[in-house]
């Protein structure tokens, strides 16, 4: 089985993020990047779907960003949690929107030929929630996104069985192979990077390409216009105890 | 310019309440987009007429129809395949859905399929048809961006817009009613529906409620979460939300999650229970007009953004605001 992660780093989400002064952008200068954590839960159940197919000879974990030169310090933390090979896909993140990075995506699939890529659901950057659909479309592959639990069927594995989170509930359908399959947040939880696997990631290899190689010439078709932090709510008071509370929502407040 | 279609949403052939704040964001952009601009809205699934009927109490131009066995069931392949379809045939300039879990998994789809733009989560319209502000960042960044394409998608925040009314004539108010044809290529058959698990409940939907009771991690087991923070939510006649770290674990279904990857409401009152108070929790929830926190640790980051801050034991002021609630309610009929 081969499996393809797509990895976006994003400022670290701990972080309250600020906007530059001049409103084209938030301030990025001595930020901590990390991987996209739904990236890191697709890293963690492609590795064990891996570990459970066991390994016939074109069996690996492939992770690809399409990004700044930066991205490979990301792409080495996949490798340290045990992915085999990283690709890096150069481009400038202000020519990147969801529909040019699918198409970068889709070319490097082409050309990888996996059975099955598993991704994050999101990004918490942009919080466009659209790569992974997209990438399904432009490949002409079913999906299973904002999966919660992923079986896979049959041997050699022919479909996957995923639990999806959804309104009202939890649903369950089949995707045939090859499928994009799009992570939640409850899928697992990422194991970290032993020392090991740290020392072993420094020697795997990250092949690097620009988009041209694949004949893509990407362009943001989402034209930023301005940035601003959004109106602030003042704090208000503490309250004293249940009566207290209850009084302010009926004559202050007026909700109840 | 050309017109609006909105992918409606339906739920066992009734038509589903988030697609009439859609319907609101396509007629502000109908309006841009110029006087020819109308908005068309298109109803899939199997036995759909009540949705249909539904939609023509409203002033639409026309609604798109395609009612058949292999849309008996969401699945993102085929609807996207009748959606882009749909979409050609009628002109549409923009597309747009709400973000439910259909219309965030669907929209980028036809997305691809149309070759065009999306834009997610739009909280409003700007200058033209094709401008939008969106929250990024889990919100702590709202962004006014432009779509470039003759064909633009954009799914719809449904709290930042009302709910449409109906139109004065009532039903029959609507346009003609078009069947739209359903062809399905091979990738359509590589994806089925298995089954669905519902949360189930009566209470009133998070999204749409007045009140919204949430628990968080604090509650520290799913047998209080049932003790404690549902009754009050009975009380108060409200939903029941839960931040993130309460729903992995375990203590409340998925379908209770608020935040930037959950829900996202605004009701008129929400009141977060042991919520710390994350910027991801933040971002589903500070939208609402009056916040409420009961935290037992004073300095917990909820407080920052609440209105009124009661530092108590849950365990101590949730059964007495329960009590206090039900009785005041009964006094008020
Ligand atoms: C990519 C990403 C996406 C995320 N998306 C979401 C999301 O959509 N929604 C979301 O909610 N979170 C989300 N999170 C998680 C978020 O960062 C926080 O971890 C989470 O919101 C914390 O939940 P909590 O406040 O219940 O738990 P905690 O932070 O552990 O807080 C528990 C609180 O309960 C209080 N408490 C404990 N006992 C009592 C008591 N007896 N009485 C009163 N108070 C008590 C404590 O003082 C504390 O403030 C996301 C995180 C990431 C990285
Ligand atoms: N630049 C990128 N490089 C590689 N993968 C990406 C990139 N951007 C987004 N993705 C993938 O697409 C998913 C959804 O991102 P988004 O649609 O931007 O919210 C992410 O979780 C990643 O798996």
């Amino acid at each position: 089985m081969k499996i393809l992660v797509p990895i976006k780093r994003v400022i670290d989400t701990e972080v309250r993020v600020k906007v530059r002064s001049d409103g084209r952008g938030v301030i990025t200068d001595g930020m901590n990047w990390v991987v996209n954590p739904f990236d890191e839960i697709a890293v963690e159940e492609s590795l064990r779907i891996k570990e459970k197919q066991g390994g016939d000879a074109g069996s690996e974990v492939v992770v690809v960003s399409v990004g700044p030169k930066d991205a490979a310090q990301q792409i080495r933390s996949a490798l340290a949690m045990g992915a085999d090979r990283g690709v890096l896909v150069e481009g400038a993140d202000e020519d990147l929107d969801a529909g040019a990075v699918a198409q970068v995506l889709a070319k490097v699939v082409e050309r990888e030929k996996p059975d099955l890529v598993v991704m994050g659901k999101q990004a918490p950057d942009g919080d466009a929630n659209q790569v992974g659909q997209m990438l399904a479309e432009l490949l002409g592959w079913p999906m299973a996104t904002f999966a919660s639990k992923v079986e896979l069927q049959g041997a050699p594995a022919s479909a996957a069985r995923v639990t999806r989170e959804v309104d009202g509930g939890l649903e369950t359908i089949e995707v045939d192979l090859p499928a994009v399959i799009t992570a939640d947040l409850r899928l697992n939880e990422p194991r970290y990077a032993s020392l090991p696997g740290i020392m072993k990631a420094k020697k795997k290899k990250i092949d690097e390409a620009k988009m041209a190689d694949f004949g893509v010439q990407a362009k943001s078709r989402q034209k930023l216009l301005a940035m601003a932090a959004p109106p602030k709510r003042k704090a208000g008071a503490k309250v004293a105890d249940v009566d207290d509370l209850l009084n302010k929502l009926r004559n202050e407040a007026k909700v109840i | 310019m050309g017109h609006v279609l909105l992918i409606a949403e339906q739920d066992g052939g009734k038509l589903r309440n988030a697609t009439l704040n859609g319907l609101t964001f396509a007629r502000e952009v109908a309006a841009k987009e110029g006087p020819a601009s109308e908005v068309h809205v298109l109803v899939m699934g199997k036995g759909v007429s009540a949705a249909v009927e539904a939609l023509r109490t409203h002033a639409v131009a026309k609604v798109l129809v395609a009612d058949d066995p292999a849309l008996e069931h969401y699945l993102g392949v085929p609807y996207a395949q009748v959606a882009a379809a749909a979409a050609k045939r009628a002109g549409a300039s923009v597309v747009c859905a709400s973000a439910t879990a259909v219309g965030k998994d669907l929209l980028p789809r036809v997305a691809a399929r149309l070759a065009a733009p999306m834009a997610s989560d739009v909280v409003g319209v700007l200058a033209t048809g094709r401008q939008y502000r969106r929250p990024m960042y889990a919100g702590n960044v709202l962004a006014d961006i432009e779509l470039e394409g003759e064909v633009v998608c954009v799914t719809v925040r449904t709290v930042a817009f009302a709910a449409a009314a109906p139109a004065e004539g009532g039903a029959g108010a609507g346009g003609p009613v078009e069947n739209v044809p359903v062809e399905l290529d091979a990738v359509a058959k590589r994806m089925r529906y298995v089954s669905f698990a519902a949360t189930g409940g009566d209470r009133p939907e998070l999204t749409e409620a007045r009140i919204v009771v949430s628990g968080g991690r604090g509650m520290k087991s799913r047998e209080n979460f049932t003790q404690y923070i549902e009754p009050l939510a009975d009380a108060f006649g409200a939903a029941v939300g839960a931040s993130r770290a309460a729903v992995d674990s375990g203590y409340a279904p998925n379908d209770w999650q608020v935040g930037q990857t959950g829900k996202v409401v605004a009701p008129e009152l929400y009141i977060a229970v042991a919520i710390s108070g994350a910027i991801q929790h933040l971002a589903g929830m500070s939208g609402s007009k009056v916040i409420v926190a009961v935290n037992k640790d004073p300095e917990a980051p909820i407080f920052q953004v609440a209105d009124y801050g009661l530092v108590a034991d849950a365990f101590k002021a949730v059964p007495e605001l329960t009590e206090k609630v039900k009785a005041y309610r009964a006094s008020q009929h």
